[in-house]
């Protein structure tokens, strides 16, 4: 397992780096999604076009796109 | 007021205070400023709602209170406009002090925003909103040993139940009234040492600033660019720049990174997880699922959230038709009932008719339609306030990303529904240029409230009662087809570009108050009203003029002596009809109607709808007025049937009116709008684009229309 968009539902991870451009970074990082953050997979649109997750207490819906720049480890 | 209050941040007017309201998006700000004053400010349950600064004067205790309700802002970024604004304002702009709302629900995640707040040496308070909902989940927070540790004064308060407003007022003007206070908010050890070096250098150079030394050295440890030009004027930059290039190289080995912002973020999020260990207590477990989760699990179902999201639309257009229709009848009967009874008291014919046929009618076909406009308000207020929206906006981002819209485009699209002029400035929540001018081009596909009354009328006219709910959900959806198909053509040839991230937060799902809800129609619909007295009325009866006059007396005349003649009932009643018939074609506005009917020939449309179309692009009400007014005088109405419905059923062929409707949905959405839709878009240009484009559309969509359906029907 290595990113966010290879985790499936009611999976939790540790983010290990962003490799996002800068404003998303910064963007993530607003949103609490950073290197040690814990992150729960809550649901996803079959395609896995779109995916709901929690972090901290916090849902956040991300495309896949952006899932995919989230380095991420199984806990 | 304070004697060591420096110079710069003390206003003018010693018993004035300026409160900047500050927090991240969806904590409760506007309806905390609500609960202070007695302000009506739009509230609602997604980020996002208030995307302009808006100022509310209240006076409590001798002091005038301004409080600037700034938009929602995750941190001290740039990204979207409305974190612009907010950023600008407390950067540049004069204020007091400043209120952050925080939801105490999710501490943890809002100090994010307070601690970068923290370093910006000015006066703080926190308002720990939500206490109410807090204590249901469980939270308890330490507010004292919160003040303490961080060194500002921490009030729980409750925007929607009303707690702790006055202990905030209060607290508010205690920390006016005292001398700045240092916010202890500590880094790492690394950093710390840092920041005492370039504060030790600062001060042996006795460098010259309104903000304290720490404050600076902060900043330009994490980059900021306003800090960087003042002291890139200064003669102790070459001898600085040495010493920042090592501090950085220091902080950035020490978080394993090499993106200082990263680092500070992270600075901050374990000065924050120290806070919240402290002061919050967790009572019930966490591993139960919150109602929310359950909600979610249903809503946005993979499979069934589509079906379920169509069905909840359905149903709102079905009940804007079937409840709305109910107390239309009175409505209708009660303006005709009105109109009689005035229209004996007047004596003057040209004064009856201008009041009867013009004002009454104008106003009275707009006013029929308050029913439905409220039930569709009540509609789109229930999708902002429970949260739902941004589910919609997660269940269909991936259907619009074909079509190169963001999800996020999908709020604004469906405050178009309500009105374009609140949709167009909500669009503000995407951060690209290019996707939100396209989200822009795309909202008046979405047929916004003023549109309803035209799709009631001529369902009700062509269609059984029990069919026309349909036909209003079909007319909707395939306008928003319409401006799905639209939105692909744009996007392949004027918007070619790399697509904007979507990362956006789905709020907790809320029970909204039937306050909150009624507040929210009142006021909509009253500015409906207001139109429909105003503006609608003033067209109305300049319709009336144009379509009455000038006289011709030799018509007049020449058909009396027929009617005089013949002694037939029914005879008579056709020689008026004609008589009316043929005033109108020879008057300024049959004129103007005849000058154009070449254009609308093609689409199915006679002189009176193409003049009904063009005066809709003042406002879409006037569409139903013009209608009321040309319908109301003379036509084929028999004696019977004296309601508009009736009458545009007796003269209008049905692909003539498919090809109206679709001209409706599609053109220039009105006046105001395109003003607003000018402003946002940022220049003069986009709306001689928007104009073509629609217009276009518009011609091409109904020549269509109307040739199917001729050849169908």
């Amino acid at each position: 397992m290595n990113t966010l968009l290879d985790c499936h539902k009611a999976c939790r991870v540790r983010v290990v780096k962003l490799n996002a451009p800068t404003a998303l970074k910064q963007r993530l990082i607003s949103f609490g999604i950073m290197k040690n953050a814990t992150i729960e997979v809550l649901e996803h649109t079959p395609a896995k076009s779109t995916i709901e997750i929690k972090v901290g207490k916090m849902r956040v819906a991300l495309r896949g796109e952006e899932a995919k720049m989230i380095e991420v480890e199984k806990i | 007021m304070n004697q060591e209050e420096d110079v710069k941040s003390c206003p003018v007017i010693a018993n004035h205070i300026k409160v900047a309201l500050v927090g991240q998006p969806n904590v409760g700000k506007s309806m905390l400023i609500n609960s202070v004053s007695n302000a009506h400010l739009h509230v609602g349950n997604f980020s996002g709602v208030t995307v302009d600064k808006k100022e509310v004067l209240f006076d409590y205790d001798n002091y005038h209170f301004t409080v600037v309700d700034l938009p929602g802002t995750y941190a001290f970024t740039d990204y979207t406009i409305e974190e612009r604004v907010t950023h600008d304002y407390l950067c540049a702009e004069q204020y007091d002090i400043i209120i952050n709302v925080v939801d105490s629900t999710n501490l943890e995640k809002n100090l994010q925003l307070t601690a970068e707040l923290l370093t910006m040496s000015k006066k703080v308070i926190i308002a720990l909103n939500m206490t109410d909902e807090a204590e249901k989940e469980g939270i308890e927070i330490d507010a004292e040993y919160m003040s303490e540790l961080i060194g500002v004064p921490c009030i729980k308060v409750s925007a929607v139940a009303k707690t702790g407003i006055d202990e905030l007022i209060k607290a508010v003007l205690k920390k006016h009234t005292s001398s700045k206070n240092k916010p202890k908010l500590v880094f790492s050890e690394p950093v710390e040492e840092e920041i005492a070096r370039l504060v030790w250098y600062l001060d042996k150079h006795k460098y010259k600033a309104n903000n304290s030394y720490r404050n600076i050295a902060i900043n330009l440890l994490k980059n900021n660019k306003k800090t960087y030009e003042k002291l890139h004027k200064n003669p102790i930059w070459t001898e600085l720049q040495p010493i920042l290039i090592e501090a950085s190289k220091h902080i950035e080995l020490h978080h394993d990174s090499d993106d200082i912002k990263e680092a500070f973020a992270e600075e901050y999020a374990s000065f924050n997880r120290g806070i919240v260990t402290e002061v919050v207590k967790q009572k019930n477990n966490q591993a139960k699922k919150t109602l929310t989760e359950k909600i979610d699990s249903i809503l946005i179902h993979p499979v069934f959230g589509i079906p379920i999201f169509l069905f909840f639309m359905w149903s709102l257009f079905q009940l804007t038709f079937e409840i709305g229709a109910i107390p239309m009848e009175y409505i209708d009967s009660f303006f005709g009932w009105f109109g009689d009874v005035l229209g004996s008291t007047i004596q003057n014919d040209d004064m009856r008719s201008l009041v009867v046929d013009g004002i009454i009618g104008g106003v009275g076909a707009v006013v029929l339609f308050v029913p439905n406009i409220v039930i569709l308000f009540i509609g789109i207020a229930l999708l902002e306030s429970t949260g739902y929206m941004s589910r919609v906006a997660f269940l269909l981002d991936g259907f619009f990303h074909k079509f190169g819209l963001h999800g996020q485009s999908f709020i604004p699209l469906v405050t178009g529904f309500g009105c374009s002029i609140p949709a167009y400035m909500s669009a503000r929540i995407l951060k690209n240029d290019r996707d939100r001018l396209l989200t822009l081009f795309i909202i008046g596909f979405m047929s916004c409230g003023a549109r309803l009354p035209v799709y009631v009328l001529f369902a009700g006219a062509f269609f059984s009662a029990d069919m026309a709910g349909n036909v209003l959900f079909i007319i909707y959806i395939s306008g928003a087809i319409m401006g799905l198909i639209a939105a692909k053509v744009l996007k392949l040839t004027a918007f070619k570009g790399v697509d904007e991230p979507f990362v956006m937060e789905m709020p907790k799902y809320r029970l909204p108050t039937l306050k909150l809800i009624w507040h929210t129609v009142l006021g909509e619909t009253m500015m409906y009203l207001k139109k429909a007295g105003t503006f609608i009325a003033g067209a109305a009866m300049l319709i009336w003029f144009l379509s009455n006059y000038p006289h011709n007396l030799q018509l007049q005349t020449e058909y009396a002596q027929k009617i005089e003649q013949t002694q037939d009932i029914a005879e008579q009643a056709k020689l008026k009809n004609e008589l009316a018939e043929h005033s109108l074609e020879q008057s300024y506005l049959g004129r103007i109607g005849k000058f154009s009917e070449p254009v609308f020939e093609p689409l199915g449309l006679d002189w009176k709808m193409s003049i009904a179309l063009q005066a809709g692009i003042a406002a879409k009400e006037v569409v139903v007025s013009t209608l009321g007014v040309l319908y109301s005088l003379g036509a084929d109405v028999d004696e019977n049937s004296s309601s508009l419905a009736d009458a545009i059923r007796a003269n209008i062929p049905f692909a003539s009116a498919v090809s109206f409707i679709v001209v409706i949905m599609i053109y220039l959405p009105c006046f105001a709008a395109s003003i607003v839709f000018t402003r946002e878009a940022g220049h003069i240009k986009y709306f001689f684009y928007l104009f073509f484009f629609t217009s276009i559309a518009a011609y091409i969509m109904a020549f269509i229309a109307y040739n199917l359906t001729k050849m169908l029907v």
